[in-house]
């Protein structure tokens, strides 16, 4: 298989300090919301980032927009280097990746109507003129299955799912490579995800779009993803494709994540097996030393205490590209 | 023997942009220690008709009429003395988001005391302690004597909803209304609570009416399902059969367009059509019927009459689809 990547992070590290008082917090107080995460995303395919609050999946997908500065590492756009730009080369590269976010109606400005929001990114590009841009965004607003009429309408006469689809046209003004969606499905009703879902599917067709997909939820994750990483912590702890993570799990976070979900099938409760964590997710300021998860887990030895696990093919399934980090995998 | 029963509950609220008829005709009931979910989108009517158990809709101008019977005690009908009496001792409710359940000036020990001091204004001070200390010990809060003397923001999300649920059941009540309790939680926590509740219903018999939008916790801890579309209930069923062979239109939507754990990649999902109507301006006859698959089969009539839920097959439903159909066309057609 030939791989054409079209974004890489390199050991990503963002720190925050938690300089909420001076008095009470240590100078050296961090929350490491990323600790070292590196990934290859190939052209046209979806990487799904899945995990829990605070895992850092959200600070992943604004490091890899540019959103924030990286405390270290680096993401690599076609070859070139998205941490290094400066703000000449930044404004270029902005063209290549967009965000899409979870709350439509808080990334539309509510005095500006549909059609002004959406050919936002146009006019600060200066990539068309004014006639152009108008031109435009109707073509972007039937894409999205907006009916182009409603460009002078303003976001509070649209529904949830049609400011969704109003925010996608956005992020598709400037014709993107990349999409980064941070859970942009999540608070959809549920008849609504699924036409979102579909239509971002259709895109990635069409255009030749890739996308990394942010979210909570893993069904969603393995409907839509070519790969999927689980995140704990900072950290991804397991990596691959979905059929192998979903079906062959090697990481006993992912496990429990898993029978976690509820399933919409009354004839499976009480048959599956839930792995019911105990506690809660320890601070992002002092995690446990050696594995992240070992205080939670219950395969956890002396050795998860002492030694980080490295990243490293799931035993077995080296073909699928199935990486976990853990000391005693599935 | 019938617990609650509501009977042809209506709640409209008024607006500037007009009347919002939110809850409209919606009957059921309740027996004492059953699980009975109410699923629906935004704007169904869900949270209306959960509140309104209570007389908990409040506004300017809200308008509610049918009966809301507990043992045969009409709720609404009560004055304002009495209902205060029922809230929070025969019949509690918990909420999306413990954050707003909880003052942030007290102690979570002192929240709980207070929920059942309410009740029982002769408690002594070391008592309501003793209380709050049993009842963080029964929800699973690690180092109970501790956590008891701290404030709600010392607390997860997780241990906050706990602490919520604690404070619904230190009075143990004959109904829990629990009106999304999972939804801001993450899903190793949401498992944790859905166990929770289970486990405190078990204890306590009480009966929960749990309202939610995700078919998936449905599945897992009740046993019979209200589906409510623009303010009215359209199917009503055991929750088995309401996911084996749903014999509304919408519900076979919904169920259709849940994602499951073990779908094919890329696989085209099944989606509703359409958006939620505006319960404003809401459409004639059916409200379903712009986004119904099989309206146009009936001629004009899902157009221009609004069907009544009636009994077919073991449940029942609202939809003019005759019996057969509803249950040949809808039948066993959620394949996983």
């Amino acid at each position: 298989m030939s791989s054409d990547v079209v974004l890489e992070a390199r050991s990503l590290v963002k720190w925050f300090p938690t300089g909420s008082s001076k008095l009470l917090s240590r100078p050296t107080d961090m929350v490491q919301a990323v600790d070292g995460v590196s990934f290859r995303l190939e052209r046209g395919t979806t990487l799904a980032v899945v995990g829990e609050s605070g895992c850092g999946k959200s600070t992943l997908g604004r490091l890899l927009a540019r959103l924030i500065e990286p405390t270290s590492g680096s993401v690599m756009l076609d070859g070139s280097d998205v941490t290094a730009a400066d703000s000449r080369e930044l404004l270029a590269l902005r063209r290549d990746i967009q965000v899409v976010f979870q709350d439509p109606y808080a990334c539309l400005n509510p005095r500006h109507s549909i059609g002004q929001s959406i050919g936002t990114p146009i006019r600060i590009q200066k990539t068309l003129s004014r006639a152009g841009e108008k031109e435009r965004v109707r073509e972007l607003m039937g894409l999205v299955g907006l009916n182009p009429e409603h460009y002078n309408r303003f976001p509070h006469e649209f529904s949830g799912g049609q400011r969704q689809r109003a925010g996608i046209a956005r992020a598709l003004a400037l014709s993107p490579k990349v999409i980064i969606a941070d859970e942009p499905v999540s608070a959809l009703d549920v008849s609504i995800q699924a036409q979102i879902l579909n239509l971002m599917e259709d895109l990635q067709r069409q255009l030749g779009l890739s996308y990394v997909f942010i979210a909570h939820d893993l069904s969603v994750v393995r409907h839509i993803a070519d790969r999927v990483g689980v995140m704990y912590l900072g950290k991804v702890v397991e990596i691959g494709d979905p059929e192998s993570v979903y079906d062959t799990t090697a990481h006993p976070y992912t496990r429990a994540l898993l029978s976690a979900v509820p399933v919409a099938d009354p004839r499976s409760a009480g048959r599956r097996t839930r792995i019911v964590l105990t506690g809660d997710v320890p601070s992002p300021v002092d995690p446990p030393s050696g594995c992240r998860f070992r205080t939670r887990c219950p395969k956890a030895e002396a050795r998860c205490a002492i030694e980080e696990p490295p990243l490293v093919d799931a035993p077995g399934r080296r073909a699928s590209g199935h990486l976990v980090a853990c000391h005693f995998p599935d | 023997m019938t617990l609650l029963s509501v009977r042809d509950l209506h709640v409209t609220f008024g607006t500037a942009d007009g009347d919002v008829r939110a809850v409209k005709g919606v009957s059921f009931d309740v027996s004492p220690g059953e699980t009975v979910a109410i699923v629906g989108e935004s704007g169904s009517g869900k949270s209306v008709t959960a509140n309104s158990l209570l007389r908990l809709n409040f506004g300017a101008d809200v308008r509610t009429s049918g009966q809301v019977l507990l043992e045969g005690r009409d709720i609404l009908a009560m004055s304002d003395e009495e209902v205060r009496r029922v809230r929070g001792r025969e019949v509690a409710m918990i909420f999306q988001d413990p954050l707003t359940a909880l003052n942030p000036f007290y102690t979570v020990g002192r929240q709980i005391g207070e929920a059942y001091a309410v009740h029982h204004p002769e408690a002594a001070k070391k008592e309501l302690r003793e209380i709050a200390l049993d009842s963080l010990h029964k929800v699973g809060i690690p180092e109970p004597g501790k956590r008891i003397d701290q404030y709600p923001h010392e607390f997860s999300g997780g241990m906050r909803q706990r602490v919520v649920v604690a404070m619904a059941l230190v009075n143990s009540p004959k109904i829990l209304i629990a009106d999304e309790p999972t939804t801001a939680l993450d899903v190793t926590v949401q498992a944790q609570i859905l166990e929770l509740i289970a486990a405190m219903q078990e204890e306590h018999g009480s009966a929960v009416i749990l309202i939610t939008h995700d078919l998936g916790v449905v599945a897992e801890i009740t046993e019979r399902v209200m589906v409510m579309y623009a303010g009215r209930v359209v199917e009503s069923a055991a929750v088995a059969d309401a996911f084996a062979s749903p014999t509304h239109p919408y519900t076979r939507g919904l169920l259709k367009s849940v994602k499951s754990l073990d779908s094919v990649r890329h696989e085209r999902l099944e989606s509703i059509p359409g958006i939620p109507p505006s319960l404003i301006n809401l459409p004639s006859g059916c409200p379903f019927h712009p986004r119904c698959a099989y309206a146009d089969s009936l001629g004009r009539r899902c157009s221009t009459e609004v069907p009544d839920l009636r009994r077919v097959g073991s449940g029942s439903s609202a939809c003019h689809l005759p019996d057969e159909r509803l249950l040949d066309l809808l039948g066993g057609s959620h394949e996983q």
